[in-house]
């Protein structure tokens, strides 16, 4: 019976979606202002029906219903709850429930916190992502129904949910993507209602900036926790892989860092416009691609044999009818755009535009990487695969321009620069950058590395000319002191920003030069030492879960003859899937982390164990930690007080 | 038409070109792509042995005699699945297996072979996927049919099976010299 209300309110959710996507349009194309007014109210159910199918869903995962295809599927009695929970976004249809569900959310956010704006406006942007959500469920309930059953003849248990998803961090980690994916809907639809108003104005970008800032902040934690969670639980010790699914995240987070930027001049400058609409839709579509790139199995498709392909022709149907006519419509309204604010070469405009530009070289890069192998199969050209080396050995030329252009941006005046006023700081950044950069690896490192020297030189340069733009800022009227608090949020976020991906820059590029990697085979008693650290293996013992047989090893480790922690790594043998898991003990820390793995049991007790050294490699996630930290100061800002401020609206209008 | 709305139109034509590929790859079949294969000699190889470290194997050990070559890996949940069968097949039809382990630790296999038996005549170690590439394999498991000159002559991706072998391997194997 819940299965069915769930199936129930599928459906009244897409009724609600297609009167949402056409009575308010209409209203908004007649002037009708009852038809408008349609547009809340519209949301608002969408959004409850959505829920409420969504908490039937989880209903029948908590109760164990395995009359349900899905729940039968992706679930087991003995699962513990939690991850009967998570289990609900464990696989292909209930995480498109979700998708759908986090989409009406973020309408129906739309229209509680929009009481600023004016109400054509409102309007056309919930139809618009009205209009979004009707593909989605139609894909639901048409190629993708969750809520199918087994009857009559229902498993008495289920195949247990995969177990590399039986984990806190996968708990999270989808919904907090699907959040940034998916808010990038909100900038996409003010995008598209402002072109077919073609009103594109200061007020646009300021509407979109919180909303745009909130998906990125989503997307760059989901992306963050997903590599931390690759690290911890693969047990390969890395934390970035450059897989198809890892790039469909990474392709909209690059467009979304951009379009903030972008939006930033827009709304200060009233420049950029024509190439900030574009970025808005080009992030949305990247998202709808990456969720195409993933769930039509185009690209994976090779390892699950099952794929069905009018999944993936529904998308990309819905994508080219998505995409095609939003840029159809910019290549038409796009042309009585015009930016007025005028800059000179050496400005912060084309600083930013700069790095725009590296940006979206880098979003060529991974785009190409990820759907080169595919085009080149069609070509008849036979099969490649473009792994690692070629992304990383591109991101590490690009990310040094980037670097240089992020650290002397703020320094910038907007529209023209005297070179001549900030020519000594950038020397003084510079010269501190190449000597840290240089002297750190020299004096603390065993070896000199060109990249790992480029790494660290390049966070410092970043830090170095942020704390010199915030001297500089807070000089300029008052002392230092004074000056200091008066500071905007919008500043300390861009500050907080730049030094997160500082951070990220020193962590990545420490790990990926200095890290030692040990596999080893250890029986009771053996020991192996390196990098200051002896690790002793003392055994392993069995330990076994509600739901996997499990062994556990006990490594102790001792730094230079002292006892520092105790490592244990576990291996899981998960019962209903036959599936191996390996769980890896870390020793975390500032400067590294000690990671152990078991591998394989060897005969008479051995075991074959992974031992890595890590440096700096938190450094990674912390930056972009604060990098999110960033962007929730920045969405703390004043002018963007939601809803308050009758004022501003009155102004905009 | 003046300059501008032409720039504007490029996202567009580029979007629209995009989406043939992606269209197009959505309806491909794997097995039809790789034909070329087919009625091919087994491409020029040096593998190491999966036991023993100093043993190479070449492109020699393909002659003689009709047989299988099984494409597998430990990280394959599906080759889990296939592996009963292969025992399977070689106990009761005597067939002869070459298993080619692919893209893989060699710690793991060895553990695997042990744990659930050795169906393999010989077992290459391919821990790069070097013959895996030229022979175009996308992941595990794939078999191929190879005849007594060592000459590809089918090619099955995804598990072979009792449904998979008596219904589309089987007749060919037979009908191979």
């Amino acid at each position: 019976m819940i299965p069915e209300l769930g199936q129930f309110t599928l459906i009244l959710a897409l009724a609600a979606a297609l009167l949402l996507s056409c009575l308010p349009l209409l209203g908004a194309a007649r002037g009708n202002i009852n038809m408008m007014l349609t547009a809340r109210p519209l949301a608002y159910a969408q959004f409850f029906m959505l829920l409420l199918s969504f908490l039937c869903l989880t209903w029948a995962f908590v109760d164990n219903d395995f009359t349900v295809l899905y729940v039968a599927s992706n679930s087991n009695s003995l699962l513990p709850l939690e991850y009967r929970i998570s289990a609900v976004w464990g696989a292909h249809e209930g995480s498109l429930l979700l998708w759908v569900l986090i989409l009406a959310g973020w309408t129906a956010a739309v229209a509680r916190f929009s009481r600023a704006l004016p109400l054509d406006a409102v309007a056309r942007v919930l139809a618009v992502m009205g209009i979004v959500a009707i593909g989605f469920l139609l894909f639901v309930l048409v190629t993708s129904n969750p809520f199918e059953r087994t009857l009559p003849y229902f498993p008495v248990d289920g195949r247990d949910l995969n177990p590399l998803l039986q984990d806190p961090g996968l708990i999270f980690h989808p919904p907090m993507l699907y959040m940034g994916y998916v808010g990038f809907s909100v900038a996409f639809a003010f995008a598209i209602a402002s072109l077919m108003t073609g009103k594109l104005d200061a007020a646009w970008a300021r509407w979109s900036r919180p909303w745009t800032m909130a998906a990125w902040i989503f997307l760059t934690l989901g992306i963050a926790l997903g590599s931390w969670w690759a690290y911890y639980e693969l047990g390969w010790g890395g934390w970035w892989f450059w897989d198809p699914v890892e790039n469909a995240s990474f392709m909209p987070w690059l467009t979304g860092t951009a379009l903030i930027h972008s939006l930033a001049v827009t709304e200060k400058r009233a420049t950029f416009k024509a190439w900030t609409v574009l970025l808005a839709i080009l992030a949305f579509s990247l998202s709808l691609l990456g969720t195409f790139l993933v769930r039509s199995g185009i690209l994976v498709s090779v390892h699950a044999f099952a794929s069905d392909p009018t999944r993936g022709l529904f998308i990309l149907v819905f994508l080219m009818l998505v995409v095609g006519s939003s840029l159809l419509l910019y290549a038409i309204r796009g042309a009585e755009v015009r930016s007025h604010g005028k800059h000179e070469l050496a400005s912060r405009e084309s600083l930013l535009l700069g790095n725009n530009i590296i940006l979206m070289a880098g979003l060529l890069v991974v785009f190409i990487g990820t759907l080169l192998p595919l085009v080149h199969k069609q070509l008849g050209m036979g099969s490649i695969s473009i792994g690692a080396p070629f992304f990383n050995s591109l991101y590490a030329w690009l990310i040094i321009p980037f670097a240089l252009l992020l650290g002397a941006g703020p320094l910038f005046r907007w529209r023209r620069q005297q070179m001549g006023e900030i020519n000594g700081k950038l020397l003084f950044a510079l010269v501190v950058s190449v000597l840290l950069g240089g002297g750190l690896p020299w004096l603390f490192a065993e070896r000199f590395d060109f990249w790992a020297a480029t790494g660290i030189g390049l966070g410092v340069y970043i830090v170095v000319t942020s704390l010199q733009e915030t001297w500089a800022r807070a000089t300029h009227r008052h002392s230092f002191g004074v000056g200091v608090r008066k500071l905007g949020n919008s500043h300390w976020a861009m500050i907080l920003g730049h030094i997160g991906l500082a951070v990220s820059i020193i962590g990545v590029a420490s790990t990926q030069i200095y890290s030692i990697e040990r596999d080893v085979r250890m029986a009771t008693g053996d020991s192996v030492t390196f990098a200051g650290y002896t690790f002793t293996f003392e055994g392993s013992r069995r330990d076994d879960g509600p739901n996997y047989e499990g062994h556990k090893g006990i490594i102790q480790v001792a730094k230079n003859g002292r006892p520092l922690t105790t490592l244990t790594p576990e291996k899981r043998l998960y019962i209903v899937q036959r599936m191996p898991m390996t769980e890896a003990a870390i020793d975390a820390g500032l400067t590294r982390d000690l990671y152990a793995a078991l591998g394989e049991q060897l005969d008479d007790g051995a075991w074959a164990v992974r031992l890595y050294y890590k440096p700096f490699v938190r450094w990674i996630w912390f930056g972009a930690v604060l990098m999110a930290i960033g962007g929730l100061v920045s969405m703390a800002d004043k002018r963007y007080r939601f809803g308050r401020n009758n004022g501003q609206a009155k102004e905009a209008e | 038409m003046n300059r501008r709305i032409l720039i504007l139109l490029l996202p567009l034509a580029l979007f629209l070109g995009g989406s043939v590929f992606l269209y197009k790859g959505l309806f491909s079949d794997p097995t039809r792509l790789e034909s070329v294969l087919i009625n091919q000699p087994i491409p020029e190889f040096e593998l190491q042995d999966l036991h023993q470290l100093d043993k190479q194997h070449s492109r020699e050990i393909f002659t003689g005699r009709p047989m299988l070559l099984n494409v597998w890996a430990t990280w394959c949940p599906t080759c889990y699945a296939e592996h009963e069968y292969l025992n399977e097949l070689k106990a009761t039809e005597g067939l002869y297996i070459v298993g080619m382990n692919y893209k893989d630790e060699r710690d793991k296999a060895l553990n695997w072979l042990d744990n659930l038996g050795n169906p393999y005549a010989i077992d290459l170690y391919d821990p790069k996927g070097m013959l895996g590439l030229d022979l175009g394999v996308y992941g595990a498991p794939e078999t191929f049919l190879i005849d007594s000159r060592g000459v590809i002559r089918y090619r099955h991706v995804g598990d072979v099976n009792a449904t998979v072998w008596n219904n589309t391997l089987k007749p060919i194997f037979e009908q191979m010299e």
